[in-house]
């Protein structure tokens, strides 16, 4: 009764002491961090390619799924620290593509890829894929915290996906994500046609 | 992994997908939003188009192993190619026409239950796969997101190519391999009417 009584005074001084709320972000600066997690987040060139990887990742098994839980991201960190002090660089649709088809046929084929390669690729993916992002941005505090809040997404989706699909065993199952690469990899040699035709 | 990790992993990956919430761009002028919602619209905008991807569906279920899952991963590659054709302006003639043979033949395919080799399966399917690629190629509405565009209709043909599947499933049931051959007719018969309205 008595701990009781003092756990309500308790929380009845925190709840008149209370401060700002800072709900908003221009307030905490953690604004640019939303910016960067919605920046990939909206973009499918950007996140498709990630999830082509976590898929493979996570076809191969939980080795390459925690090597490129690891690598993507933070190659994409390291790339996109580097485009945030170089000019601004556009790939266009073409590098997009590119990954689309080469990880989206990776998927379709089930490689039997080694882990050093897994980790190549997630390497390669994340530092072009990173580089181009941050290229965009050009330098600024916000840009760089941006950075982090992009790799923090990337680091999520590719946990979330790999694990899903690392315990995967029904036949059915694995198809069906082999089936999604072919979508993928069918995406990417569209977006060819478009970049030849200039759309 | 445990089931319980299974299932708050998905659990977190559905909040993810929430939590990506864009503007509803409710309004057809908002050129990215349209773009995706044109792609997934367009193979559903014909029923050929629609009949044709779901009769790959229903002769993959009905070849069983492996064409199962070849027929619907060949018919998407093969359909970007023919969309490439068509942006890059190559006329391939008889378009429309191609796209309701597609419906007849694999309609027929299923009717008669024709069991030829899984290369020649794919071969078919992949035939038929570059008209339908051509037309949706040549039909990227101005100012829309080629990109999601592509991914748009590229998901709504898997999406009736697993209808078809499912469908097709009937198969191994009392019964339903006969509902089965009776669908691929009805398909075959009613493509035959588009074929006829498109050579008319």
């Amino acid at each position: 009764m008595r701990s009781r009584t003092l756990t309500l005074l308790a929380l009845l001084g925190l709840a008149l002491a209370c401060g700002p709320a800072e709900a908003h972000l221009n307030a905490t600066g953690m604004g640019p961090v939303y910016d960067g997690l919605m920046h990939f987040l909206t973009s499918p060139e950007d996140l498709v390619p990630a999830l082509a990887l976590a898929l493979l990742a996570g076809l191969r098994g939980a080795p390459y799924g925690r090597r490129a839980m690891f690598t993507l991201p933070a190659a994409w960190l390291l790339g996109s620290l580097a485009g945030l002090m170089a000019a601004t660089a556009s790939a266009g649709p073409l590098a997009a593509a590119f990954w689309f088809v080469l990880l989206g046929g990776l998927v379709v084929a089930d490689a039997k890829l080694s882990l050093r390669s897994m980790t190549l690729l997630g390497a390669l993916l994340g530092l072009v894929h990173g580089y181009l992002n941050g290229s965009g941005m050009g330098l600024s505090a916000a840009a760089v915290v941006a950075a982090l809040g992009l790799a923090a997404a990337v680091f999520v989706l590719v946990v979330l996906v790999a694990a899903l699909v690392v315990p995967l065993r029904a036949q059915w199952a694995r198809i069906t994500v082999r089936v999604g690469g072919s979508w993928i990899a069918a995406s990417g040699l569209l977006m060819i046609g478009w970049s030849v035709r200039g759309v | 992994m445990r089931p319980e990790l299974r299932r708050r992993s998905a659990q977190a990956l559905a909040l993810l997908a929430a939590c990506w919430a864009q503007a509803a761009s409710a309004h057809v002028q908002q050129a990215e939003a349209a773009g995706l919602l044109t792609g997934l619209l367009h193979p559903v905008s014909g029923f050929d188009h629609v009949l044709a991807m779901v009769a790959v569906g229903l002769w993959g279920a009905q070849l069983g192993m492996p064409a199962i899952w070849v027929l619907p991963v060949a018919f998407p590659l093969v359909m970007a190619m023919g969309g490439m054709l068509g942006f890059l302006g190559v006329p391939i003639p008889g378009i429309e026409v191609g796209i309701a043979a597609s419906a007849v033949v694999l309609g027929a395919a299923v009717a008669f239950e024709l069991r030829p080799p899984l290369v020649v399966a794919a071969l078919v399917v992949g035939c038929f796969a570059i008209f339908h690629g051509h037309a949706h190629g040549t039909e990227l509405p101005p100012g829309q997101s080629a990109l999601l565009y592509s991914l748009g209709f590229v998901i709504a043909t898997g999406s009736l190519h697993a209808l078809g599947i499912g469908i097709g499933t009937v198969h191994s049931r009392p019964g339903g391999r006969q509902l089965l051959r009776a669908a691929g007719a009805a398909i075959s018969a009613g493509c035959a009417f588009f074929m006829w309205r498109a050579l008319a």
